[in-house]
């Protein structure tokens, strides 16, 4: 079990629809929250690495701009991106950055201000986030396709509409008591009600999935730091370290997918060089944040990390074993259903979430039993990238 | 022509196996094959990535395949709107050989099962435009 890098610091702003302010500013938000979490100062910082999914932004080579506003220059920064699993691919290379002892602490800050272009702009740019010259031609779209995976993997595996629902339920569960969170309010089986004409998150998106299968788009910022051994046992009381890191990425066109009933191909791969490289199995696992961009992708996801049998997933949520009680307590921060998903931001806070967990500091939605081994599985488009981080005290 | 005639809506101009829509003009769905591995892809590919060949021979794609998964999709995006709501799906012919395409407006929801035959035709719309789509007979 490697003990070479650690968390030393995390931050994150707000998740909001409609930030007031610019894109350097809600930067420094999650940072200033994570540098004073780890008791430096910008002068401490060797390099920052910024994330965020371009499409989005109006700044070009947000990088500078963002390392001038936090302090961080002249140490270097550089600019990552793999769409909704940037902060966790810029945490990839932040370790790799100490490892090679090339640096000592790195800083990785994810944002995204969805609401900085229009939802005109945001729909044609959605469009081109598939491949474009085979696939967005036909009108292709996020929920269409996460759609494909969820019609052939209920079909298989007799997952039902119900069991999706109460995915959404459980993470509302958790958005209620996460401050931090973009969607706070309860959600009940009256809100998916197909024949209550009232019932907005009931109406279909792309068949089978609804508007409440479907993540809260929010404006927000993270921001991981990261130290060497040396480093972070000089300067934290409850350095939490990375024990495993897995990658992978997937053919962006769908004809080139294995089959879609088994769920995202890079989860699978990811989650097994994570568990090989820290020593450990599912079982280990007290508490995990997981990418439910969709309800559907939170149930893959239990099976591609071994929390259940590959067609099994259904059987933790009927049996409420990821709340936060049960044995292995999934989201419990609300996720990205009711937290919301500022995509480049979105890596960066779900292993916030994690750091606060094991570190026994994460007020209402602690989980029980002082967890001492933690995991984030972040996708990036319909799987096309995936990471795996696996965390230890 | 180019292959910005390809699609509801083509976001690409120009590539190396424009040629796919000259034979999508003459009614046939056109692969790729590596001539010195025998790899096959679809969407065509001009280069093989399997042993970096760049001598391509076209192939018919299969007529008959199976309906791996689909959706019907409610909202479009940008440029699209006037189409929904519009089916899309995955067509399996076996061997690693696959198809994303629209599913035809004459196959309904609730006719779509996976696993049903299906086969893939070119469709031609009025502003000239021309793509595939998976239909039943
Ligand atoms: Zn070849």
């Amino acid at each position: 079990m490697p003990k070479d890098v650690a968390v030393i610091g995390v931050g994150q702003s707000y998740f909001v629809r409609g930030y007031e302010g610019s894109i350097r500013e809600l930067a420094f938000e999650a940072y200033r929250e994570a540098a004073q979490d780890a008791g430096i100062t910008s002068k401490d910082v060797d390099a920052s690495i910024i994330c965020s999914a371009p499409e989005y932004d109006k700044q070009r080579s947000p990088a500078g701009v963002i390392a001038e506003y936090l302090g961080l220059i002249p140490q270097p920064t550089m600019y990552v991106e793999t769409v909704c699993s940037s902060s966790t691919t810029g945490v990839r290379i932040a370790y790799g950055l100490i490892k090679s002892g090339l640096h000592d602490i790195v800083a990785v800050i994810g944002f995204q201000k969805m609401s900085e272009i229009t939802s005109a702009e945001s729909q044609e740019r959605m469009g081109r986030g598939a491949d474009i010259q085979w696939e967005s031609p036909f009108g292709t779209m996020m929920p269409a396709y996460y759609a494909l995976y969820a019609q052939a993997y209920m079909a298989k595996n007799g997952l039902t509409l119900d069991d999706l629902m109460q995915v959404r339920i459980k993470s509302a569960t958790y958005g209620q008591i996460n401050e931090r969170a973009v969607y706070r309010r309860p959600v009940t089986p009256e809100d998916f009600d197909p024949n209550n004409p009232n019932a907005k998150l009931a109406q279909i998106v792309s068949w089978p999935l609804r508007v409440g299968d479907a993540c809260a788009n929010a404006d927000g910022s993270s921001c991981v730091i990261l130290a060497s051994a040396e480093k972070a046992k000089a300067i934290s009381k409850k350095p939490v370290w990375i024990l495993g890191i897995g990658a992978a990425s997937e053919s962006v066109n769908m004809a080139s997918r294995p089959d879609f009933s088994k769920g995202l191909r890079v989860a699978y791969i990811a989650a097994q060089k994570a568990y090989k490289m820290a020593g450990i199995t599912p079982k280990d696992v007290k508490v995990a944040e997981v990418h439910d961009c969709f309800t559907i992708a939170e149930i893959m996801a239990y099976e591609a990390l071994g929390f259940a049998p590959p067609g099994e997933g259904k059987q933790l949520i009927r049996e409420r074993a990821t709340y936060k009680e049960g044995p292995i307590p999934v989201n419990v921060d609300g996720g990205l259903l009711s937290k919301g998903h500022p995509i480049g931001a979105t890596g960066g806070s779900q292993i916030r979430t994690i750091v606060l967990q094991l570190r026994g500091e994460a007020g209402a939605m602690q989980v029980p039993g002082e967890p001492d081994i933690g995991l984030v599985h972040n996708i990036g488009g319909v799987g096309l990238y995936g990471n795996v981080i696996i965390f230890g005290r | 022509m180019g292959f910005e005639k390809f699609g509801r809506k083509s976001f690409t101009s120009a590539t190396k196996i424009a040629k796919f829509v000259d034979f999508l003009n003459e009614g046939k769905i056109m692969g790729t094959l590596c001539k010195k591995c025998g790899a096959r892809y679809f969407p065509p590919r001009a280069d093989c990535a399997n042993c970096f060949s760049s001598d391509m021979d076209w192939f018919e794609m299969p007529k008959k395949g199976k309906l791996e998964t689909f959706t019907v999709a409610y909202y479009a995006p940008y440029g699209f709107e006037m189409d929904c709501p519009y089916g899309m799906g995955v067509v399996d012919y076996g061997n690693n050989l696959k198809l994303f395409a629209r599913i035809s407006k004459g196959l309904k929801l609730e006719e779509l099962k996976n696993d049903m035959e299906v086969t893939v035709k070119p469709v031609r719309y009025e502003d000239g435009q021309i793509a595939f789509e998976i239909t039943k007979e």
